[in-house]
């Protein structure tokens, strides 16, 4: 079967007459308005920080009311992580919205691994995504995975805490971090600025990887997104009221000397999170998440269960790109050769053994018949000694008995003569 | 791509179980999720595999031409294949900004050989072989499929010859191989050669036929507003009779795409003259996407349960807890291993016994000779001892022999000097 991959250069400008498949993206837009979409986000940091402000200035809803109260308003001891679901439509779109708060972090006097549950939180829902994944029968289940984790920095402005740091440097393999700083209106604009810039400093020391917002292919938006890029981290407010200013009504948080506005850019960068994380780059935040962040959690997991449940991290570069079934495949394949070969070798072992003991057998036989055959031979050889003998014998035996015949005879017949002389008067 | 299919399982409507509802006081923005999802889409450009299926000479190259406006390679196929082989050929096409990577795979000697049994397999085979590969990446420890370029069939068009009578055996036997594998678009091929009429009554046939022979023909799907109606109506039209061509004949003072004939030109846009521009419509500008999907969610699920069952993966109970890959991966390889471990084992008691046997066979063997060995041994005993009593008596004869022989002799003696002592004394009285 030939195959080739052939660039029509014709075909890289227009394509003479219509086709139509420039109606994908159409087909794509309609089916994914149908499907609905769906996004977790997280939030970390100390209480106190406006968390749950900010998810409600960024969502302009009120996540947490009433009915509904928020983490913030109830005493944790330990760290929690908790999840709320809602369900926003806008422009025919729909958006399930899962956010997970993580009440208690950071509030003990000894923080040592309050990062573990969030840790935990991250990694089974990765779970549950790769089992689900991983079944036979692949059910209908939805995309829990945590997209994206805004963490919240203590406006100090000093620089990041070691918690901050520690935080970070554990989760940004797991999970998009974008840090922010909170309650940014405690800061003047320079203090911000030195700020955000001690910030970063430290976090490329350290070595910490944060979510890049990355260029989306449209030259406008690209010069947007540097300019962005250079704001990181993000200096945010939050409010659940809205206040008129200048007969306008705003969101906004009203001080003696005037009021703070949340959507004012030169207040803060509030316009800017909202616009990054929810307009422009939410769909890559769960294209990273899948195929980065998962990506990882997979082949760990997958990596250490093919090596007998131990964590081998050794893994050959073969196995790894080669799927378990595959594995188990080529495994089954070697152990048969294996066995043929030992088959082989212990059909031949015992090939060889039976030739030796029937070769055993047969020169025992030999040897036996040989000594049987000579003593035969003996026998008869001595027998025929023996008849020799007997015949000798009876040859002497009739010599001697007609010699001794012959012998009575002339002795018969000498007495007969003697007799015979006697008679005759011959005795004086 | 892929990563739109990543959540796969999200195709479903996400209802959000256990969300509730929450009005929003202002515009928020994420209604612009469609089109973030869109942008990284045409971005990474789409891919569309196209699998022709057909007897030599039904223009299925001619037909893939027409369809994307322009003259992919091949040389048309002799009737004398010894086999039906597939060839397929991808093409890197633009539309506006919509890039498309397409892959069209004919089947060649489809139709021609005498016993055509076995020819839907080389067809199967290759469907299969595609979402073998899509598994194995799937499955793979350190996998990459969002950059994964998928090979699966997304639409098989079935040209089904225009006798204007019924299927033949081959379509039927073909059709039914391939329903469960992939989404089957029958036509109508060279239908200039068929009448109104004719048509009419070929396409009700065709589908009765098709019907009650539980062939899962592609059905355009009605379940979105937007597309429903266009769909079921075009539903209603299947099978489609085109007619396909890249020649231009003027018509009015327009070059269309035609067939001239002495009677009359044949315009494969004109939706008079046959379905060319629904197929068109159906195929590509309306539900390409909804055939990739389907593809994806239906057909290579449906291979991929089966492959893994006959692994023997199951899952565990849905009821209780979930099933964990990880388990199934472990317990697999330890049965695995046992099973082998098992099989060594049996071999070697396998051995063990013929050793045994063969040992006793020998020992046996043994035995016997020196039974008979032993029963000679005893004959010659016993020839032996004939021979000593033999010798025995013959010595006593000796010596019995010897004794009279001595004592005659010894008489004879004993007389000869008596006689000679007389003789002696006679000849001594004769003297005097």
């Amino acid at each position: 079967m030939s195959s080739g991959v052939r660039s029509m250069v014709s075909m890289m400008t227009n394509l003479e007459g219509y086709v139509g498949f420039a109606n994908l993206p159409n087909q794509v837009y309609r089916k994914s308005v149908k499907r609905g979409f769906e996004f977790t986000l997280m939030v970390v940091g100390e209480s106190g920080l406006g968390k749950s402000t900010l998810i409600n200035s960024l969502f302009l809803t009120d996540l947490y009311s009433k009915d509904y109260p928020g983490p913030s308003l109830r005493i944790k001891k330990t760290v929690q992580v908790e999840q709320s679901k809602v369900l926003v439509k806008e422009g025919g779109v729909q958006l399930t919205l899962t956010i997970v708060d993580t009440p208690g972090f950071g509030d003990a006097v000894d923080n040592s691994n309050c990062w573990q549950p969030v840790i935990n939180y991250i990694d089974s829902k990765c779970e549950d995504f790769l089992n689900a994944e991983s079944r036979v029968n692949r059910r209908l289940m939805p995309d829990n995975r945590v997209h994206c984790c805004l963490y919240f920095i203590a406006p100090s402005g000093h620089g990041l805490k070691p918690l901050d740091i520690e935080f970070m440097k554990r989760l940004h393999d797991k999970v998009n971090v974008i840090p922010l700083i909170a309650k940014a209106d405690t800061l003047t604009p320079e203090e911000c600025q030195l700020f955000k810039k001690q910030i970063m400093k430290e976090i490329q020391e350290h070595k910490i990887q944060i979510y890049e917002f990355p260029d989306i292919e449209d030259d406008e938006d690209s010069k947007l997104i540097r300019k962005i890029k250079e704001r990181m981290p993000l200096a945010v407010v939050g409010s659940n009221v809205v206040i008129e200013v200048n007969g306008k009504k705003v969101r906004g948080r009203q001080y003696p000397w005037g009021v703070a506005e949340v959507e004012n850019g030169e207040h803060c960068d509030f316009t800017v999170l909202r616009n990054m994380l929810i307009r422009t780059h939410m769909q890559d935040l769960k294209d990273v998440t899948n195929n980065v962040h998962y990506e990882n959690y997979r082949s760990r997991k997958l990596a250490a269960v093919t090596c007998n449940g131990g964590v081998d991290t050794s893994k050959t570069k073969n196995q790894m790109t080669r799927s378990p079934l595959a594995q188990m495949e080529e495994e089954r394949r070697e152990h048969v050769m294996k066995m043929k070969k030992m088959e082989t070798e212990m059909e031949q072992v015992f090939e060889m053994k039976v030739k030796e003991k029937k070769q055993k057998l047969k020169d025992s036989e030999a040897e036996l018949e040989r000594r049987h055959e000579q003593m035969k031979k003996n026998l008869e050889a001595q027998y025929k000694e023996l008849e020799e003998k007997k015949r000798h014998h009876e040859e002497e035996k009739s010599n001697w008995e007609a010699q001794q015949r012959i012998l009575e005879q002339q002795k018969l017949d000498a007495s007969k003569t003697m007799e015979k002389n006697k008679k005759k008067g011959k005795i004086f | 791509m892929p990563s739109f299919y990543c959540a796969w399982f999200v195709f479903n409507t996400c209802t959000g179980e256990g969300a509730r509802a929450v009005p929003l006081a202002g515009h928020v923005g994420f209604d612009s999720m469609p089109d973030q999802l869109v942008n990284k889409s045409v971005n990474h450009g789409f891919c569309f595999n196209i699998l022709c299926v057909g007897e030599t000479g039904l223009g299925k190259s001619t037909l893939m031409d027409t369809l994307f406006n322009t003259k992919f390679e091949g040389e048309p196929t002799q009737h004398n294949q010894p086999g039906v082989q597939l060839k397929s050929n991808t093409y890197e096409l633009q539309e506006s900004n919509v890039r498309l990577k397409l892959t069209v795979v004919n089947t060649v000697g489809f139709g021609d050989q005498i016993n055509k049994e076995d020819s839907y397999k080389s067809i199967v085979e290759f469907i299969d072989t595609q979402f073998e590969a899509y598994l194995q990446e799937e499955l793979k420890i350190k996998r990459t499929l969002h950059s994964y370029h998928d090979t699966r069939i997304h639409a098989c068009l079935y040209f089904i010859a225009p006798t204007g009578h019924s299927l033949k055996s081959l379509d039927l036997v073909t059709m039914k191989k391939l329903d469960s594998k992939v989404n089957i678009i029958p036509i109508i091929a060279k239908s200039d050669a068929i009448s109104k009429s004719e048509l009419t009554k070929f396409k009700i046939k065709i589908t009765s036929e098709l019907v009650s022979n539980g062939v899962q023909i592609y059905q355009f799907p009605t379940d979105d507003e937007t597309v429903a109606e266009i769909n079921s109506t075009m539903n209603g039209h299947l099978p489609f009779a085109v007619v396909g061509s890249t020649e231009e004949v003027k018509i009015g003072n327009k070059m269309v795409k035609a067939r001239q004939y002495p009677w009359g030109t044949v315009q494969v846009e004109n939706e008079n003259h046959c379905d060319f521009v629904k197929l068109r419509e159906m195929l590509i500008r309306v539900n390409m996407e909804d055939l990739r999907e389907q593809t994806h969610t239906r057909h290579y699920e449906l291979y991929r349960r089966c492959k893994l069952e006959e692994m023997g993966f199951k899952d565990t109970d849905p009821d209780c807890k979930p099933f964990s890959l990880q388990e199934t991966y472990e317990a697999k390889r330890n049965e695995f291993m046992g099973d082998l471990q098992k099989k060594e084992e049996e071999m070697r008691q396998m051995f063990v016994q013929r050793v045994k046997e063969k040992e006793a066979e020998l020992k046996e063997a043994e035995k016997e000779l020196h039974e008979k060995f032993d029963r000679l041994k005893k004959l010659h005993q016993d020839e032996k001892k004939k021979l000593e009593d033999k010798k025995k008596s013959l010595d006593d004869e000796l010596n019995g022999f010897k004794q009279k022989k001595t004592a005659a002799e010894l008489l004879q003696s004993q007389a000869q000097q008596a006689g000679g002592s007389t003789t002696l004394k006679r000849d001594k009285e004769r003297k005097k």
